[in-house]
Parts: structure tokens; sequence; C-alpha cells
């Protein structure tokens, strides 16, 4: 959470205009990369972080000292193998991790800026790491790929960016967050606002940390990342370190003391008030809103080749909502490939070792790369 | 198979949008995409499928023909290819009708129940044909709706679909289908490849 971290970082000196009316400049946006640029720039991916995500997708993040969240998907030898590809991936505005966020402190305070932060939307997070493209010199990104919130962000991004990227790869995730989306996140904000040590959102100015309520917010949340089937495969009525119940509230289940397990770790490395702000940002997405309704207006500049991933267990991003964004494509005879991966481990398939998933995906990414290369010629 | 791709890659025209529905593993696309077009894309029911493809880089999507046909918009292809997969659906006249809406024209094969092959084994046999075009059995053939290129042609003719060639195929052999031979080539023939426009 700011914490002394040791990341690449730019500094963002254009100003940005956000969605909610205020502008920002002379921010901070950090990142990381992974292989190296080729001399032509043709093997560029951007790779955008989901809601609790970070800018260390592979290889160990210094952070949690734990392997990088997309360890899977990116990496030597991977589906997105860095041997070839250069991968780019930047913490969020409004995250935790080094870019512009609610923990950065105000210089002229020496405070953290708290819930004096603006609002930020997904546009807007989008539009901050158009600039770090810039500033690396990339004309034209080979693809750019992400799950749930960063599937979301690929969906903007070709969206305002139309000429930018070959190929978009939008996995898991929606052209507008459903009701059943933003009650989930407005539970877990309210759990945080309701701890005491939230203080508004000037909790560190107190040097204090809403841990409890932020711990309630994620282990709610991380309940909608799994399947019903997987839960109950994994855990079932197992118990916890005991042969019968004890009859009292201490975490007598397996399931219990799992989610208190992941409560307690998150709080460890994620900001409250970013927890807040990232999950507004995705409560606001509603792309075919910002095209008058009419999703397929977003896409009809571009030319950008899309492939749509879907998972058979999500019903946070269920498979509909992922359809919708094909219809659209194809609505306008765009380039769109699509298919749902059969898995039990639900939202969080995009993120595990889904054979099927890591295989389809490495395969049309590097055969995508293959064809796209060999028409240049 | 390879006869039949070469004679639709015969009657498509060179860089021209193409949709194949039910393009299976791909085959056809990659032989098209290698002889005629590159901007050609698929549409199949089976996952395992879908990702075969995708893992060669072809662009296809998961969805059914009977539902999934009306997203593309109107003429958005200059062929739409049905091989070999009208048989399989509940409802073939509605495809037929959803591939001459999103396709200026349509191919469609249909492998020949009139065949004498097919004829004898019913007729000598008393059962269910099961030839080397038609490998299932009665209880597990994905096979709803089999019909003749005789039964092919006098659809097309009562629907008002507009033939502009038809072509049979025995084993490697190639001929035209026409109003005169269409009896003789009903029986003589195990394929039957027709191209059409509504």
């Amino acid at each position: 959470m700011n914490k002394n971290i040791d990341t690449k970082k730019i500094i963002i000196s254009n100003p940005l205009k956000l969605d909610c009316g205020k502008e920002i400049n002379n921010f901070p946006i950090a990142y990381e990369t992974y292989g190296e640029l080729n001399s032509e720039k043709s093997n560029a991916i951007l790779v955008f972080h989901a809601l609790t995500g970070d800018q260390y997708v592979s290889g160990k993040n210094p952070i949690t000292n734990k392997d990088g969240w997309w360890s899977y998907v990116v990496g030597e030898n991977k589906p997105i193998d860095t041997n070839k590809f250069f991968v780019i991936c930047a913490n969020v505005i409004g995250g935790c991790m080094g870019s512009y966020g609610p923990s950065t402190i105000n210089e002229s305070t020496g405070k953290q800026i708290g819930t004096d932060f603006p609002i930020i939307t997904i546009n807007d997070m989008v539009n901050a790491q158009y600039e770090l493209i810039k500033y690396l010199e990339i004309e034209k990104l080979f693809a750019v790929v992400g799950g749930s919130m960063g599937g979301m962000q690929v969906l903007q991004f070709v969206a305002n960016f139309p000429d930018k990227a070959k190929l978009a790869i939008p996995i898991a995730c929606t052209s507008s967050h459903s009701a059943q989306n933003i009650a989930f996140n407005e539970l877990g904000r309210q759990a945080i606002m309701a701890d005491s040590k939230w203080e508004n959102g000037f909790y560190s100015n107190y040097k204090l940390n809403p841990d409890k309520g932020l711990a309630v917010a994620r282990m709610a949340a991380h309940i909608t990342y799994l399947s019903e089937k997987g839960l109950q495969e994994k855990f079932g009525r197992k118990l916890q370190d005991r042969d019968s119940l004890r009859y009292g509230f201490e975490a007598d289940f397996q399931i219990e003391s799992y989610l208190r397990y992941q409560g307690s770790v998150f709080v460890d490395r994620f900001d409250a008030n970013s927890y807040l702000y990232i999950t507004r940002a995705m409560d606001y997405f509603d792309l075919s809103k910002q095209y008058k309704g009419n999703l397929s207006e977003a896409f009809k500049e571009t030319k950008t080749k899309f492939f749509v991933i879907s998972f058979t267990s999500d019903w946070l991003y269920p498979t509909s909502e992922n359809r919708e964004i094909v219809i659209a494509l194809n609505s306008i005879s765009a380039d769109v490939g699509f298919v749902e991966i059969e898995s039990d481990k639900g939202h969080d398939s995009f993120l595990l070792d889904v054979p099927s998933f890591l295989k389809t995906l490495g395969d049309y990414i590097n055969s995508t790369y293959k064809v796209i290369n060999e028409r240049r010629i | 198979m390879k006869e039949e791709f070469n004679i639709i890659s015969n009657l498509i025209e060179e860089n021209t949008r193409v949709l194949d529905v039910g393009c299976g593993n791909g085959d056809l696309m990659k032989f098209l995409q290698e002889n005629k077009t590159k901007d050609i894309r698929g549409l199949e029911i089976s996952k395992e499928k879908v990702q075969n493809c995708l893992s060669k880089g072809l662009t296809v999507i998961e969805g059914n023909a009977e539902s999934d046909l009306k997203q593309f918009p109107k003429s958005s292809f200059d062929y739409v290819i049905l091989s070999q997969t009208l048989q399989a659906f509940l409802n073939p006249e509605l495809v037929i009708n959803e591939l001459l809406k999103v396709g200026k024209k349509a191919i469609v094969t249909i492998p020949n129940f009139g065949y004498w092959r097919v004829r004898l084994q019913l007729l000598f046999k008393g059962t269910m044909p099961v030839t080397e075009n038609l490998p299932h059995e009665w209880y597990n053939t994905p096979n709803l709706h089999m019909c003749t290129i005789k039964d092919f042609y006098n659809f097309c003719s009562s629907k008002n679909i507009k033939i502009f060639k038809s072509i049979a195929l025995k084993k490697s052999r190639i001929s035209e289908i026409n109003k005169s031979n269409l009896n003789y080539k009903n029986l003589d023939s195990h394929l039957g490849i027709f191209l059409i426009e509504s």
C-alpha cells in the first residue's frame, strides 16, 4: 500500500480530464514489464489487471512474495510467452501499488489523499494507461488482454483507441455492470465504511486501518469468485482441525477458516479506500450507455480482432453477458471469436490452472501472432 | 473430403467473406484460407471443436446455427457454407432461411440418402443404413432430417430458392446435376453440393 514500493513508475504530466469532471496532472503510473520489445515494436501486449490485481503479472510479486497474479498465463514458456512477447502491466489509477490513488501522499499536506481522491472510472483508468503506452513509444500493441475488470478495460481501450491494438482478448467480463455485480460491490463497500476505523476514509491520519471491514468485503467477494460446485467439492462440510462441532462461533468449518484467511491476507496488501474507488469504477462501467445504448457503436471504428472467453461456472460475469459483447461485434461484422470454457472454478477460472483455457488462449495468441506477422510480409 | 473441399473452393470467388456454419475442427476453413480467402469465420456448437479451431488461429464462435445466425447482419457474408450439417438440425428449413439471410449466397452439401448403397441396405437388409458417409446407428445418429439430392432439389424449387449450381459427387467423380438427370444422380451419388441464393 504505497509502503516504499520500489516499482517502475512514470509521472504523467499531461492533464487528464476525468469522467467526474475533475482534472489530474503530474500523477504517477506504476508499471512492470516482462520480456523484451522487438526492434519493430510489434510484440507488445498490454495486460489489464482486475479489481485486486496489480502490475506484478508474473514472477515474484515483491510486495507479497507470492507468484504474480497471472503466473499461469504470463511468463517464460507460458501461454503469453515472455520469450516472445513484451508484456506491460500498469497498476490502475485508484489502485494502491504505486499508481495515483487514495493512498498516494499529498505533497502539500504530507498526508494520504484518502477520500479526497476523485471518483475514477474504467475509462479514466484506460486513458491513464494509454499515456504509459505513449511513453514507451509503442505505436501499436499486438494485443490488449485482461479478465474481469481487466476485460472491461480491454473493451474500453479498443473503443477509445480503435487503431492501437491488433488483437483484443476480453475474458470473463461484461460490457455493463449488472445489478447483481453492483449489489455485491455495495456490500463490500458498506462493510468497509461500517468499520469505525474507516474514519470517512482518512484512517491513515489516525494511524488506523479498517481491516475488519476490508476483510469482510474480501470474504464476501471471494465467494462470488467461486462456484457452488467448486465450494462443495473443495470444502463440503469438512471441519477445521477438529473432530466435532464446538457449539460456538469459531471457524468450525473449513470454508469459514478459508474465508477468514483470505480476508486476513488481503488486508495486508490492499488499501481499503482503493477497494471503494475501484469497485465504484466497475459499477459505473456501462460501455453501451457511453454509445447511446448501442454497444456496437463502441467498436464501429475498429479493425481490431476480438477473442471473447467466458467460463461455464462463472455466475458473476456469466456467459450470457460475454455473449452480448460477441453479438454486438457480430452485428457490425467485426472479427470476433468466442468460446465458453468448461470449468468448475467459477469466475476465478481465468486466474487458475484451467488447462483447456490456458491451451486455447496460448495457441490462439501464438497462431494469430504468426498470421498477422506473415500478412505483413 | 478433399473432393468436397475442392468443389466448395471452386464455387467461391477469391477474397470474399465466408462463414462456415458447423465448421467442426476447421479443416475446410483452413483449406479455404490457404486457397481462396483470408476473410473466413466459423460457427460451431461443440466446445472442444471450437477450441481446436481457435488453437489454429481460426476465428470461430461457439454457437448454434438455429439460434445464433440471426446475430449477423443481413448479407454480411458473400458465402455461407453448410457442409454436411443440414440433416442434424431440428429445423433445417429455418437454418436454410437464416443462411440465405446472412449470406449473399449459400453453399449447402448434403449426404445423399438416395444413394443406391443406402437404399439397398434398407431394401435388402431391412435395417437403417450405415455407410462410410453415414456411420451412425439409428439410436446414436445426430442426423434428424436425412434427405436425398432430389428432396433438396425439390425443396429449393418449392421455396423459390435459386440453384446456381448443383454438383453430384460419387467417390471422386464430379458431375453436374440438372432436371433431366436428377433421378439418376439421386441414385448414383453419395454427396450433393448446392450453390443457392434466395
